[in-house]
């Protein structure tokens, strides 16, 4: 078990009574600006200490108000990447880099300077002052910072969210390196529907300070009910895939899933290589018979196994397509026109250009070093 | 320019006493100047507002009364003087020490808010920050928060350097106008103007005096600047 968390805790008019466990190598805390998330990911780091509650990471004791335990933030050996990256402008990238190396006791060190540096491709910035890094550099060499402490658990505090869109590409690919090279637990604070399905094998969802679902990302990201609102539009499927080969002629890449084969905009990554791909909700049509004279290139057969309101006319649609769940929103009105029934037989249907940077992990970019 | 710097011994003692007294003041100010504008910018406590207008009293009140009040509580009879004495051979009545305590007090004031100013400037995220990277409290406070109010700490030293070297008022109420043992360059400058013949003598110590406040004044300018581009805050 690597992190266990119950609290509660009063900040004016808000509190948050909120209870998870999670084993998972990257868990995202996710939910709607004011839910919470900051503020729990804070007590882990011993920078808000909760009115009552117990935390553990890795079986130690962080804190527990009942025996009055709380262990000060410096001793908790957890890295902390802010979402404005908080390097310190006094000294070089390299000083910020050895700082937290300083107060680790040497038999604890297990982060090694050159590895790091390589991993998050930093080795160019190392002389500069971070006056002078882009904002993606940044949050790389802030990364790199709490990494360095050789810390128990990585929280992340929406380390993407002050980053455009190019910044954000540029270091999702490192975090992935991070989950997947690394042997650090992670805790990722995100209210982005890309980022946590793309990053994420846990996913502890929050409303209003309180934990609404929680468990493995592909389960709690077809939960489009929870979503916030101005995201919902970005739900949908998480599933796990392979690349089966790429189609050099039409410049597309195919992907192996569950569900099936699914052909994607041309990705940059070796065949076998695994890809999360996310099949929002309102890109998939559903057909009653197997469409002919169709331009697109997706067609998944399915057995419908749940019909839910939605939002507005919509309806959404949970089909198995052996054994992978894949989610349609479609209008009422098309429901009934299709005669939509639990266990009828029908096909998803989802066009190849649906699928973009957003919702394919895709890798590494070319130009690691920059 | 050759009459300028052909100072009479009692002259020479009086720069060399003014730049001694100065730098006396604003070392020994340093420390208690640091805590005092910390605690002013970031406790909380009772008597908080009290603590401020006592650190500002120099300020407001004439220099005068702060030196009467200096030499009924430091003087040889005064409480705080006796105990001194007694206790750790520091006297300061009617000595040079004397002088750097009036000056320093009088200082106080300017050094603290210069101090407080770039403390609150400071971005406490920074610390947080450093925290979370297993610096303890003290480890914070001399590795982000020092380094980050360097700038104020160099202003407020050379302002209480700048005041030392100028103050008279408490310095010659406190411990009087001792040649080679209290009197500075505005007592000796004082004392020129009080004798009949004394407008050359006058004259070169009031030239000294701006040459050694323009030097203060632009050795901050450049440390200040070498360190704001070494830190480049954005």
């Amino acid at each position: 078990m690597s992190v266990r968390v119950d609290i509660g805790h009063r900040l004016g008019d808000f509190a948050i009574e909120a209870r998870f466990e999670s084993a998972g190598r990257l868990t995202a805390l996710f939910g709607p600006s004011g839910s919470g998330k900051t503020t729990l990911i804070n007590m882990i780091a011993g920078l808000i200490r909760p009115d009552n509650g117990h935390i553990e990471v890795e079986g130690r004791v962080l804190v527990d108000t009942d025996a009055g335990i709380f262990v000060p933030k410096h001793r908790r050996r957890i890295g902390m990447v802010f979402q404005d990256a908080r390097l310190f402008p006094h000294m070089s990238v390299a000083s910020n880099l050895r700082y937290g190396r300083w107060f680790t006791p040497a038999r604890e060190r297990y982060a090694d300077m050159d590895a790091v540096v390589e991993l998050l491709g930093i080795g160019p910035l190392l002389g500069r002052r971070p006056a002078k890094l882009s904002g993606g550099e940044k949050q790389r060499v802030a990364i790199g910072r709490a990494l360095l402490a050789s810390p128990k658990l990585l929280l992340m505090d929406e380390p993407l969210a002050s980053l455009d869109e190019a910044r954000k590409a540029e270091i999702l690919p490192y975090i992935e390196r991070l989950r997947d090279e690394t042997k650090i637990p992670i805790v990722y604070v995100s209210h982005s529907v890309a980022e946590v399905a793309r990053l994420a094998s846990d996913v502890v969802m929050l409303a209003q300070g309180k934990v609404v679902a929680s468990g493995p990302t592909e389960a709690v990201m077809q939960r489009l009910d929870l979503l916030p609102s101005e995201e919902r539009g970005e739900g949908g499927a998480v599933l796990d895939a392979k690349v089966l080969r790429h189609d050099e002629a039409f410049g597309m890449t195919v992907l192996g899933s569950a569900a099936g084969e699914i052909r994607v905009p041309r990705l940059e990554l070796r065949t076998g290589a695994p890809v999360r791909i996310r099949i929002r909700a309102r890109d998939v049509m559903i057909a009653t018979e197997k469409p002919t004279g169709l331009s697109a290139l997706n067609i998944l057969p399915g057995t419908v196994v749940a019909i839910r309101p939605g939002e507005g006319p919509a309806v959404e649609v949970d089909i198995d397509c052996n054994g992978a769940t894949v989610l349609a929103r479609i209008t009422e009105q098309s429901r009934q026109a299709l005669k939509l029934r639990l266990g009828g037989k029908v096909f998803a249907v989802i066009k190849t250009v649906s699928f973009d940077r957003a919702n394919t992990g895709a890798g590494l970019p070319v130009e690691v070093d920059g | 320019m050759t009459w300028l710097l052909d100072l009479t011994p009692d002259e020479w003692n009086a720069v060399r006493l003014s730049i001694k007294v100065a730098t006396v003041a604003m070392l020994f100010s340093l420390p208690p100047g640091i805590a005092i504008a910390l605690l002013l910018a970031r406790g909380q406590f009772w008597g908080k507002t009290l603590l401020n207008g006592l650190v500002h009293l120099p300020l407001i009140l004439p220099p005068v009364v702060t030196g009467y009040l200096l030499l009924l509580t430091f003087g040889k009879r005064g409480p705080a003087g006796a105990f001194l004495a007694e206790h750790f051979g520091i006297v300061f009545s009617f000595r040079w020490t004397g002088a750097a305590l009036a000056c320093g007090v009088m200082g106080f004031p300017l050094m603290v808010r210069a101090i407080r100013l770039s403390i609150e400037a400071v971005d406490r995220k920074m610390e947080a920050a450093a925290g979370t990277l297993g610096a303890n409290p003290l480890w914070v406070f001399a590795t982000i928060t020092l380094p980050l109010i360097l700038p104020g700490l160099i202003a407020g030293a050379i302002l209480a350097f700048a005041k030392a070297m100028g103050e008279f008022g408490a310095t010659i109420t406190f411990v009087s106008n001792i040649p080679g043992e209290t009197q500075t360059l505005p007592s000796a400058i004082y004392t020129f103007t009080q004798v009949p013949g004394g407008d050359e003598g006058a004259l070169r110590l009031t030239l000294i005096s701006i040459v050694i406040s323009m030097a203060a004044l632009v050795a901050s300018e450049v440390l200040a600047r070498r360190v704001g581009r070494r830190m480049d805050i954005e």
